[in-house]
């Protein structure tokens, strides 16, 4: 089974897909990102779903867990660079991410990371 | 002419091979972007529902020719324990195995024919077809 590497850049853990991706190593992912989101204290999680050619519902539901895992233990993630026909197939198959953060592209996740961190500062400090 | 394809469903890693088999067999047929990733993703949740649901089984892949369109046809059978209700099966969010009750529904939402065949203690044999448009 291959194993995703998590890199960690300041305080956003990055995770890139680069893997055609079996049940076992989504399921490794989880915890791996889990266990590093304590160990490093990080404050976001970006997936970088580019290489990812399909999202299917175990994927996606991973995508989903992993989000609702991290924002527990006081991270965010954000899920970028899907392609066009991964989220075209996803809406259809009835799976919409509703609890995932999505921006285009590694950059705009980031940027929307120091933004969420920010607000969560200001909103700290009132 | 008709080629098709036998693989094999017992493992985790043979759902990632029946992936690739149909996306190669997808792009052969001429489907588009867009719908090869419809057609495979369908073949994921299958394959996936024929190991989890059945212990394993096999998946025939076709490319299959209608007179107009070329099309690629996909026949996941196992000899598991069947379906008892197919209405219900076909439901969203309807689910015996812990998932999120979107492999059969879904599917059947990504392809433009779904047959599905089963009866308890008699197995599945589940075929959709995707034609290029």
């Amino acid at each position: 089974m291959d194993r995703v590497p998590v890199l960690k850049l300041g305080d956003i853990l990055i995770v890139s897909i680069q893997i055609d991706l079996q049940d076992q190593s989504v399921l490794a992912l989880q915890e791996d990102l889990a266990d590093q989101v304590v160990a490093t204290g990080a404050r976001g999680v970006i997936i970088d779903i580019t290489a990812v050619e399909i999202v299917d519902s175990f994927i996606g539901r991973m995508l989903a867990t992993i989000a609702a895992i991290s924002r527990m233990l006081d991270a965010e993630t954000v899920v970028v660079g899907m392609r066009p026909a991964v989220a075209i197939t996803l809406v259809e198959l009835g799976l919409s991410l509703g609890g995932v953060r999505t921006a285009l592209n590694l950059e705009k996740g980031v940027a929307l990371l120091n933004h969420l961190d920010g607000a969560q500062i200001v909103t700290a400090a009132q | 002419m008709t080629t098709s394809d036998d693989l094999p469903i017992k493992s985790n890693s043979d759902v990632v091979l029946v992936r690739q088999h149909v996306r190669t067999a997808a792009v052969n047929v001429g489907l588009s972007l867009v719908d090869q990733t419809k057609v495979v993703t369908a073949a994921s949740e299958l394959a996936r529902n024929a190991l989890v649901y059945a212990g394993g089984g096999q998946v025939r892949i076709e490319i299959v020719n209608n007179g107009i369109r070329k099309g690629l046809r996909l026949a996941f059978s196992d000899t598991g324990p069947g379906i008892p209700d197919i209405p219900q099966a076909l439901t969203d969010g309807w689910t015996t195995g812990g998932g999120l009750g979107l492999g059969l529904s879904g599917s059947r939402r990504l392809v433009d024919e779904f047959d599905l065949q089963s009866a308890p203690g008699e197995g599945t044999l589940i075929t959709v077809t995707k034609w290029a448009r």
